[in-house]
């Protein structure tokens, strides 16, 4: 802007500004901005993907962590930076695609434009005479130019065709807008919880009974349907060659279902690839593990905690850790944290592990605590975490941690007569998400309808062809000009002028 | 036949394709080397050196289907990383071998026949992997939906690559590319390729993966490593088609964007396996269950 430039007013500016937002440049600008800020949720591990990779990454960053805390960079996409990113491409993509959709409509209504006083200034552009006449020139040029609209001048005709192309084109750009929609309208409206569930328990859909529950802001509990199910099976096998050695497949569950209260149950096969659909919610099979059982019991001989407890994979080796509490042992209350190993196995240098993560020969090494569990004081607790604040590790006579380990069927005493520990069997649990998008084919329609659209935008040749008929005086022929402009970025425009030329009577000579 | 043999047949396949594509690279670079009698068009070493193309892509379809049998079930010869190089390497020279003719593309044989040895030969050294059942996420029937989109869109961004590339050196040396043709030829070829590919990797990448995504893991978009770079790559592949439509980013800018794009389309493919290894559920070098497992609550 030069010095002699008045200020601008409030409302110059913001054209100004609308203006320049809605331009090509920036929404080109905007688009690589996007891409690149896209990248960083792919390199730092992100709170929402995978929340145990972030717990390692900050353990072993802890100088990084609190920066990438304040600039979001654990939280990527939804960062205030990514969003006005895209907030700003979608503001400039309508500003852009509103005026163009207002400007198409009018001119789908106009007929072909009046033919140019030079045709040969034209990108493509013949000049021939033929015998015929004038009349008969033009009857063969309507005809050679079907595919197109035509409207007819005195001496000439315009003719255009390919309007799909900016058709196409608005169609994708709408269309971005409808997916996001789409999306917008499952996070808003949805919900996403996960559950444990072991080989013959059961769950029913209410938010109590979820290990965790993530509901979109405009979520009712009342949306939950009343259904229930019980795990009647589960099933894995483990590629036993090769270098997918030990990597889980074919793994399914049976679940009977009842779809409401009083209904009969159904049984339907849960896998990774086939989710099962009660209604409108969506049940996953995303992992698996063991569940041990274990019994324990106290230092009176009573039998203070029975039954499976779950044990979470640290690897693809599965081997597990997890904690049992004991709240009800006397004379002190009880508590035991360790690792599961499927295929048990020792050496000296590497101590215990697992050689494959089939249950093929089941071990458990549990370390035990007595004391307080925390249990009373109203705080949350997770029940994969063993509090031991108020707890003191169990010592055997030579005052070290007495470590419990266990075959199937093993029971173990307590040093003190604190009591014995039994493992009683193996059962299988299941990791589910169950969920609910209710805008899920709202996007996936939005994305068909946009991949049509592109397309057209993409492949319709958008061309005007004029020709213009001129007796000539002396011989009594017609000389004959035909012009054509194109405005694809790919044009066989040549090769078209050259058929009609042809179609119009132009002898090669 | 064996499943061991079927193995080692394709293994076997895949050392022909190898030598037929070096056979006829040396034919279409002696070729060119050789003075063309005028008006009687390529030479025939030439001839011969774009004659050898398709037999060898036949011998590398060959080492593919061999591949699939070869795995108990039989499958597509998509399980890992070997597999999808191989299958996109034959996508790359099936293409450019389909468009030869219509867009007059006899000029570009050496390139894409140099680039099918290099990848050929990174892929059995560096990639070799023995067969394997296909893994439970990997096992429906959107595998070859989306994979087989996925492959060709990539094969059309190679060539497109290739095209903006030499855009990009004829500019800079206008006298040392005398074989490849006039900068307008190339951006037309460039933009062609891109065109046809970009459709195909929105419907790969947008359409039928989230579709798939939506059955295996229970959500349509998890910003995945992999789906991130999908992404980018789509916004890279839009901002191109953008750059051609732009005043001052025609011609060159855009094929820098091309470029750009080709390389995150790259990096996707090659990259996350290694850099991101068990952070990405595409990583099929590591196995899908631990990510499975890490996503449990603790």
């Amino acid at each position: 802007m030069s010095n002699t430039t008045p200020a601008l007013s409030a409302a110059e500016l913001l054209r100004w500004a609308w203006r320049q937002l809605t331009s090509m440049r920036t929404a080109l600008m905007l688009l690589l901005l996007l891409a690149i800020a896209a990248v960083p949720g792919s390199v730092v591990p992100q709170e929402a993907i995978n929340a145990s990779a972030l717990a390692n990454w900050q353990d072993a960053h802890p100088k990084l962590t609190p920066i990438y805390v304040k600039i979001g960079l654990f939280h990527v996409y939804s960062s205030v930076w990514f969003g006005a990113v895209y907030v700003l491409l979608m503001i400039s993509l309508v500003g852009c695609i509103l005026p163009r959709c207002a400007v198409y409509w009018r001119a789908l209504k106009l007929p072909p434009p009046a033919t140019p006083k030079h045709l040969s200034r034209l990108p493509e552009h013949a000049k021939f005479s033929v015998e015929a006449s004038t009349d008969e020139v033009l009857a063969r040029a309507k005809a050679a130019l079907k595919s197109y609209r035509i409207a007819e001048f005195d001496n000439s005709l315009g003719a255009q065709r390919g309007h799909l192309r900016e058709a196409g084109n608005l169609v994708f750009h709408l269309s971005i807008l409808i997916v996001l929609g789409g999306f917008a309208f499952g996070s808003l409206f949805g919900f996403k919880g996960g559950v444990v569930v072991v080989t013959g328990d059961g769950f029913s859909n209410a938010i109590t009974q979820y290990d965790d529950f993530a509901p979109g802001p405009m979520f009712k509990p009342t949306d939950l349907e009343p259904f229930n199910f019980k795990l009647q099976k589960f099933n894995v096998e483990f590629i036993t060659k090769g270098r997918s050695f030990g990597a889980a497949r074919n793994f399914w569950a049976d679940l009977a279902i009842v779809d409401k209260p009083g209904a009969t149950p159904r049984v339907e096969r849960l896998a990774v690839n086939h989710p099962l659909s009660v209604g409108s919610t969506d049940i996953f099979l995303i992992g698996h593990g063991y569940a041990p059982h274990i019994t324990v019991r106290d230092g009176n001989g009573d039998i203070a905690y029975s039954g499976p407890s779950v044990f979470l994979p640290e690897g693809t080796d599965f081997r597990s850790f997890g904690v049992v509490k004991v709240p009800d042992a006397k004379p002190t209350q009880l508590g035991f944290e360790g690792e599961f190993y499927p295929t048990y196995a020792f050496t000296p240098e590497r101590g215990a592990f697992t050689v494959f993560p089939d249950a093929l020969d089941p071990a458990m090494s549990l370390l035990s605590y007595q004391g307080d569990l925390g249990l009373d004081d109203g705080r949350p607790q997770s029940v994969y975490v063993l509090d031991k604040s108020a707890m003191k590790p169990i010592l055997k006579a030579d005052g070290k941690p007495a470590r419990l380990d266990l075959h199937p069927n093993d029971t173990v005493k307590l040093p003190d007569g604190l009591g014995t520990v039994t493992f009683d069997g193996l059962s299988r649990f299941v990791k589910l998400q169950i969920s609910r998008t209710p805008g899920n084919w709202v996007a996936l329609l939005g994305t068909i309808i946009g991949l049509i659209g592109l397309m057209g935008s993409l492949f319709v040749r958008p061309r005007r062809v004029w020709v213009r008929v001129q007796p000539d005086a002396e011989t009594g022929h017609t000389l004959v000009e035909v012009g054509g402009l194109d405005r694809s970025s790919v044009s066989d425009l040549a090769t078209e002028v050259d058929r009609i030329a042809d179609a119009l009577g132009r002898e090669h000579t | 036949m064996s499943k061991l043999a079927f193995e080692a047949l394709s293994q076997q396949a895949v050392v022909g394709a190898g030598v037929l594509y070096f056979l006829a690279f040396l034919a279409q670079l002696a070729g060119r080397r050789v003075a063309q009698p005028a008006a009687d068009g390529p030479s025939v070493l030439a001839n011969l050196g774009v004659t050898m193309l398709p037999m060898a892509a036949l011998v590398h379809l060959g080492a593919l289907v061999t591949r699939g049998l070869a795995a108990e079930p039989v499958r597509v010869p998509w399980g890992n990383m070997y597999e999808f190089t191989l299958t996109a390497t034959f996508a790359v020279v099936a293409t450019y071998l389909a468009t030869m003719r219509r867009w007059s593309l006899r000029w570009m044989a050496p390139w894409v026949t140099g680039f099918a040895i290099v990848v050929l030969m990174a892929d059995s050294l560096w990639l070799y992997e023995g067969v394997t059942p296909l893994r439970d996420a990997l096992q429906s029937p959107w595998l070859v939906i989306h994979v087989v989109a996925a492959i060709i869109a990539t094969g059309a961004f190679v060539l497109g690559g290739m095209a903006s590339g030499l855009y990009l050196l004829k500019e800079r040396w206008p006298d040392r590319f005398t074989k490849v043709p006039t900068l307008e030829v190339l951006d037309q070829l460039a933009y062609r390729m891109h065109a046809f590919g970009f459709p195909v990797w929105t419907f790969a990448a947008l359409i039928t993966g989230p579709i798939w995504a939506h059955q295996a893991w229970g959500s349509a978009w998890n910003w995945d490593p992999k789906e991130v770079w999908a992404f980018v790559t789509w916004v890279g592949y839009a901002a191109y088609l953008h750059a051609r439509a732009t005043a001052g980013w025609k011609g060159s800018r855009a094929a820098v964007v091309a470029l750009v794009a080709l390389a995150t389309l790259i990096f996707n493919f090659v990259g996350i396996n290694f850099f991101f290894g068990s952070g990405s559920m595409h990583s099929y070098a590591q196995g899908l269950v631990e990510h499975l497992v890490l996503r449990s609550p603790v």
